[in-house]
């Protein structure tokens, strides 16, 4: 259990920093009154001369881009979340944590499971701003179905996240300065957002972005939030989409192999590291 | 004083195909203060990180409080304490959190974590620093803090990486005087330092260590019993040719030239002999330009070894080696 231990100081970290708080909290929620409102307000224009078809359940822009924004965030924060080991590898403080009894693997999963901590925090804000600004998540739920779809969406979102940290756990090992971390955080952002259905549908992608966006983990965790903040039939920015159970089962399925792969390589990572 | 508790058998590290430690030897009783003395860059540091499972062990055999490195490194971990070189406290902690940290690190169950820390923070003097964020303690505060903090596990084997680096000489003094209390409180000690005085004041055996091998090991006593009597220094405007005509004197020992000029080693008593020493040099036709008489100090003992001083290896202040 000496991962909690990591876990309570990075927590105390993030608690401390009031900047670091309030600005990775406020950033969603600028991103969803900003850009949100702008774009929808366009693609709502442009959309509404799409006939929506008969029966089909319509969904402004805003609520589809919200689901987007979670995805973002999520994925921001957690690329992001290794590297608070990069700082204890650079100012020395991991060697107390290399020559202590603990685990050396806990060490990654107490930092990995304090990032996954800050993402739900995040994801939690975000819904709340969204509702406030009119984002039409949970259409008519009962409060039950509510809560069920918050639980489903983040479990996505938990092993979403613990991917991509266990994945910025590995570069941020094997990285010397917190400026090439940026870099190769950057340089993977980039696609992963755009070549994903975060802000638009990826119907009308060419096959190539198509293909590319079907290895995408970012891909299945939208396709999973707005299966739960949405439903499983609606038609948003001339698109229909439905969803079956089974559909669901295979982007967390996705995921969740994923995850387990980057929980390998970080594995072999921490078991090897030399910290002197 | 009981067994070994430190051994160490044909040590080697190299990193990129630099012989940091080259095959060394040793072992450390338990109960005692055992020092090494080297220059920056000696291999010091490579080795206290093999001993504390920081660096693999590459060659050689390493046991701490029976302990194989390579076999059970947990145990050895369990067994020791460590206090770096380079401040390791994260300065966004308290006082107190920063032991609970390290408590919980070690898994001290937590009414005894509790405990231990006011325990050890009355011991080091920070118990009004409780609530203080490390960032706003004083050099030595931290360096108290970082001892407290490496015996709150109470280890076998306390290990100091040049504990008293960068530190005013009075908080100098005071840590060696913590020093000594830890150690008369029964945990062994095994430092590194740069320092001569350090190592003659602190030590009861010293090994010193230079370009990855041990020169010499021995109670500050016995090495610098081992340089004679009494040690002449003599600087003169030809020192090749003056060591030559000293070098048949029946109480010399051993001549030596150094960057402050020749070092005459003795084995009588310094006093009576000077004058013989004197007049042989002028004998020769060598002008004396300084005499200088003392007892044998642990930068003798340096010079003896290794044949050159400390401070020329031209490094001071806070680096790794």
């Amino acid at each position: 259990m000496a991962f909690l231990t990591i876990y309570w100081r990075d927590m105390i970290r993030f608690v401390r920093f009031r900047a670091l708080l309030f600005s990775s909290l406020l950033q969603p929620a600028l991103w969803m009154a900003f850009f949100g409102v702008a774009m929808s307000s366009n693609f709502d224009r442009l959309t509404s001369a799409v006939p929506v078809p008969a029966g089909a359940f319509s969904v402004e822009y805003l609520t589809f881009m919200a689901a987007g924004v979670i995805a973002m965030t999520t994925l921001f924060t957690s690329l992001f979340g290794g590297i608070s080991l990069l700082f204890d590898k650079n100012w020395g403080l991991m060697r107390e944590m290399m020559a202590s009894p603990i685990p050396r693997t806990d060490i990654m999963i107490g930092i990995s499971l304090s990032g996954m901590t800050k993402s739900f925090i995040q994801v939690l804000i975000i819904m709340v701003f969204g509702l406030l600004i009119g984002v039409n998540f949970f259409p008519g739920y009962p409060p039950l179905q509510i809560a069920y779809s918050v639980l489903g969406l983040l479990l996505f979102v938990g092993v979403f996240s613990l991917g991509f940290l266990f994945l910025s756990s590995t570069i941020s090992m094997r990285m010397e300065s917190p400026e090439g971390l940026q870099g190769v955080i950057t340089l993977l952002t980039l696609p992963l957002f755009f070549v994903s259905n975060a802000l638009y549908p990826i119907q009308a992608f060419p096959p190539f972005l198509q293909a590319l966006s079907v290895l995408n983990p970012l891909t299945y965790l939208v396709t999973g939030i707005r299966y739960f903040t949405i439903g499983s039939d609606f038609f948003a920015i001339g698109t229909h989409y439905s969803y079956t159970a089974i559909d669901i089962l295979i982007a967390f399925g996705a995921l969740a192999t994923f995850t387990t792969v980057m929980y390998a390589v970080a594995w072999q990572t921490f078991r090897k590291a030399v910290i002197t | 004083m009981g067994g070994d508790i430190i051994e160490v058998e044909n040590l080697t590290h190299a990193f990129d195909g630099f012989q940091a430690v080259k095959g060394i030897s040793f072992s450390v009783r338990e109960g005692e203060i055992f020092s090494f003395l080297g220059p920056n860059g000696a291999g010091k540091s490579t080795t206290i990180n093999v001993l504390i499972t920081l660096l693999p062990l590459q060659s050689g055999r390493v046991r701490i409080a029976g302990y194989d490195v390579a076999r059970e490194p947990a145990r050895v971990r369990e067994s020791i304490g460590v206090v770096f070189q380079n401040e390791v406290l994260d300065r966004d902690l308290t006082v107190r959190e920063t032991m609970e940290f390290h408590g919980r690190l070690y898994g001290i169950p937590r009414d005894e974590r509790r405990a231990k820390i006011e325990e050890m923070l009355g011991i080091v003097k920070l118990t009004g620093k409780r609530d203080e964020r490390t960032k706003n303690l004083s050099g030595g505060m931290k360096r108290r803090l970082e001892i407290a903090r490496g015996l709150m596990t109470q280890p076998q084997v306390l290990f100091l990486d040049e504990p008293t680096i960068g530190l005013d000489p009075q908080t100098r003094l005071k840590m060696w005087d913590y020093i000594e209390q830890v150690n008369e409180a029964g945990t062994t000690i095994f430092l590194t330092t740069h320092y001569m005085d350090e190592a003659d004041t602190l030590s009861d055996r010293i090994s010193i260590i230079d370009h990855g091998e041990i020169v010499t090991t021995g109670t500050p006593d016995s090495l610098k019993n081992a340089l004679g009597e009494d040690v002449i220094y003599l600087e003169t405007t030809d020192n090749r040719a003056a060591e030559k005509a000293l070098g048949s004197l029946k109480s010399v020992r051993n001549t030596m030239a150094s960057p402050r000029g020749l070092v005459v080693t003795i084995t009588e008593d310094g006093s009576r002999c000077l004058p013989a020493v004197i007049d042989r040099v002028r004998g020769e036709g060598i002008a004396i330009r300084s005499v200088n008489l003392k007892k044998p100090s642990m930068d003798d003992v340096f010079v003896h070894y290794t044949g050159r001083e400390l401070r020329d290896t031209g490094e001071a202040g806070r680096g790794g080696s």
